[in-house]
């Protein structure tokens, strides 16, 4: 059999891709069809009768307490945690690129805690924010009175927030720093001679040339923490998302329902994660046309 | 010419001599009051591991001590976290898992992004948009299939079972493919003339070009990997078989009260990362921020 020179590199394209793709049809494509699937059922894994409910797990969910509180808290993680961690982020790395000196140094300072496991920095983290932990003794020696921060319903979910912008800075400033490093130097240089103030470079040339970054870091802060899982499970009360649920994420009460409640209810997780997939997906579609509106 | 100028600068009146002097200190203290509040803030970004690692070694007794030096130093909450636990055994769990799909990821992942920049052939556009729509799909939404797959196949609590799911990334070939599209093509007909094969092309060849995009993959594939926690919490079940993070957070919820050894657990888990950091420090940063601006 003859094949044309361009058939035979079909073949060989054929050939490179096919363990890719079919490893993504079986362990992407085809879950997240299956986690669908699941979502109309009444799912238990130990049972042999799993029937079709249609969407009695949807129904459920929208009268659930609990998810409700999940949902309020997710968003919290998310409106608090992506704004402040950015805000910080972008001061320190236009700090960083002004300074002359071990500039490598610095940035290793602030990147440390982005490469740690957040399992192991998490119990840290809880050990100072304890009753008599670190934080209060040193609030005490200015004679402010302490509190139980991650034990208070009122306070919990802000301690877990601080600790989840600590380990994202690192990161945030990096990308920062790329983003900085890619205005022309020219753009600042002739508004300075123009007589622009900082603040006017900062607002005017800075900001708008940075955006493709900050678009890039909001989108991808949003998702992480919509995903919020290891902290709250490392930080709060037993794990559980408490006190009183106060600290529960959408993906934590996921996991208790799926793996650890008694009979499983696999079928109304699934139909939260399904939720969750809808919210990322219009983030992500919302991302696009805004990163197609710069381009234009 | 030179000369001239340089007398020129040398008999600047004095006044705006003196102009130039005031800016190059106020430069040079703005320099300083930057360099100490960056140190400032630094300090508190590693404060928690200088904690950690100094907690680690008082004795139980002193663990509310607020000293940064311990009061009298001991290896013996090391000495119990090594013997009491499968420390040794979590640790190797941990490198050989991502080690092997650090090694898998490289290795698909740059043959797929290469082969979807460099071949046109019919569903190539098809594959390429069905592969990036995963990335949309959270892991969260998939743990409940992998699961019950993971149950069908007995994979559960076997070092595949932890692994199956990340061996290929969606975000890897995305990534190799931006850099693939850089390569140029006369490179790669030219050895197309030589008579090497199409593998060959792309091992010896495209590959090698792009080493740096190689290089970050790899190194955000095992951090990635050795962090990992919901999925690894979710399939392993013995004790034996547990990552590092599984491990150190049964570990702590089990030792709830004893401080001191959670931070040996604690510490033991994170010094291998921070010293892989201190090596690979410029490529990894290289790496986010080449990957941040690629993505």
């Amino acid at each position: 059999m003859h094949l044309t020179l361009e058939r035979r590199k079909w073949l060989w394209g054929y050939a490179f891709i096919a363990i890719p793709f079919l490893f993504f049809l079986a362990v992407r494509i085809g879950p997240t069809l299956y986690a669908f699937w699941v979502s109309f059922h009444q799912w238990d894994p130990i049972a042999l009768d799993r029937p079709w409910i249609g969407l009695d797990n949807y129904r459920d969910l929208a009268q659930d307490k609990v998810f409700w509180k999940a949902m309020r808290n997710t968003w919290i993680y998310v409106l608090i945690g992506v704004p402040l961690g950015l805000s910080i982020s972008l001061l320190i790395a236009l700090g960083l690129q002004q300074i002359v000196r071990w500039s490598g140094f610095f940035r290793a300072l602030y990147f440390i805690p982005y490469v740690t496991s957040l399992v192991a920095v998490g119990w840290v983290w809880r050990w100072m924010y304890m009753p008599n932990g670190l934080i209060n003794e040193v609030l005490g020696f200015f004679g402010i009175h302490g509190n139980n921060w991650l034990g208070n319903p009122a306070t919990a979910i802000y301690a877990i927030i601080i600790t989840t912008v600590w380990q994202g800075l690192g990161f945030q400033v990096v990308i920062f720093l790329a983003g900085l490093e890619s205005i022309p130097q020219d753009y600042t240089d002739a508004a300075a001679v123009d007589g622009a103030t900082g603040w006017q470079i900062f607002r005017h040339i800075t900001i708008p040339q940075l955006n493709p970054t900050i678009v890039f870091l909001v989108v991808t802060g949003v998702i992480s923490n919509l995903q919020v899982f290891t902290q709250v499970r490392s930080m709060s009360s037993q794990g559980t998302g408490g006190p009183l649920n106060s600290t529960i994420s959408i993906v934590l009460y996921v996991y208790q329902k799926a793996f650890q409640s008694l009979p499983s209810k696999m079928g109304y997780a699934s139909a939260m994660t399904v939720v969750l997939f809808f919210i990322i997906l219009a983030i992500t579609v919302v991302q696009l046309k805004v990163l197609q509106r710069d381009t234009d | 010419m030179q000369v001239q100028t340089a007398t020129g600068i040398s008999s600047l009146s004095t006044t705006a001599q003196k102009q130039v002097d005031r800016n190059k200190r106020r430069r040079k203290f703005s320099q300083i009051a930057l360099v100490v509040v960056l140190l400032l803030g630094g300090l508190m970004m590693i404060f928690p591991f200088v904690w950690m690692i100094s907690s680690s070694f008082k004795r139980p007794q002193d663990i509310y001590s607020l000293s940064l030096i311990p009061p009298v130093f001991t290896l013996d909450s090391y000495r119990t976290v090594l013997n009491d636990t499968s420390y040794v055994r979590w640790f190797t769990n941990s490198l050989l898992i991502a080690t092997i799909t650090t090694l898998s990821v490289a290795f698909f992942d740059s043959l797929a992004g290469y082969t979807l920049a460099k071949f046109k052939f019919p569903g190539a556009t098809i594959i390429f948009v069905l592969i990036l729509s995963t990335l949309m799909v959270p892991t969260e939404m998939l743990v409940i299939p992998w699961y019950m797959l993971s149950i069908e196949l007995r994979w559960t609590d076997s070092y595949w079972g932890v692994m199956f799911p990340g061996v290929i990334s969606a975000f890897g070939v995305f990534l190799m493919r931006q850099f693939f599209m850089g390569v140029p093509n006369e490179l790669l007909d030219a050895a197309r003339i030589d008579g090497f094969n199409e593998f060959r092309i792309f091992w010896k060849i495209a590959l090698p070009l792009v080493k740096p995009a190689v290089a970050a993959l790899c190194i955000f594939t095992f951090l990635g990997n050795w962090n990992a926690y919901i999925w690894p919490l979710i399939v392993i079940r013995s004790e034996e078989m547990r990552t590092l993070p599984v491990g150190v957070a049964f570990f702590s919820s089990e030792n709830g009260a004893r401080f001191d050894l959670i931070m040996a657990a604690a510490s033991l888990a994170t010094i291998p990362v921070i010293i892989i950091f201190i090596i690979f420090q410029k490529q990894i940063i290289k790496g986010i921020a080449l990957a941040g601006l690629k993505g």
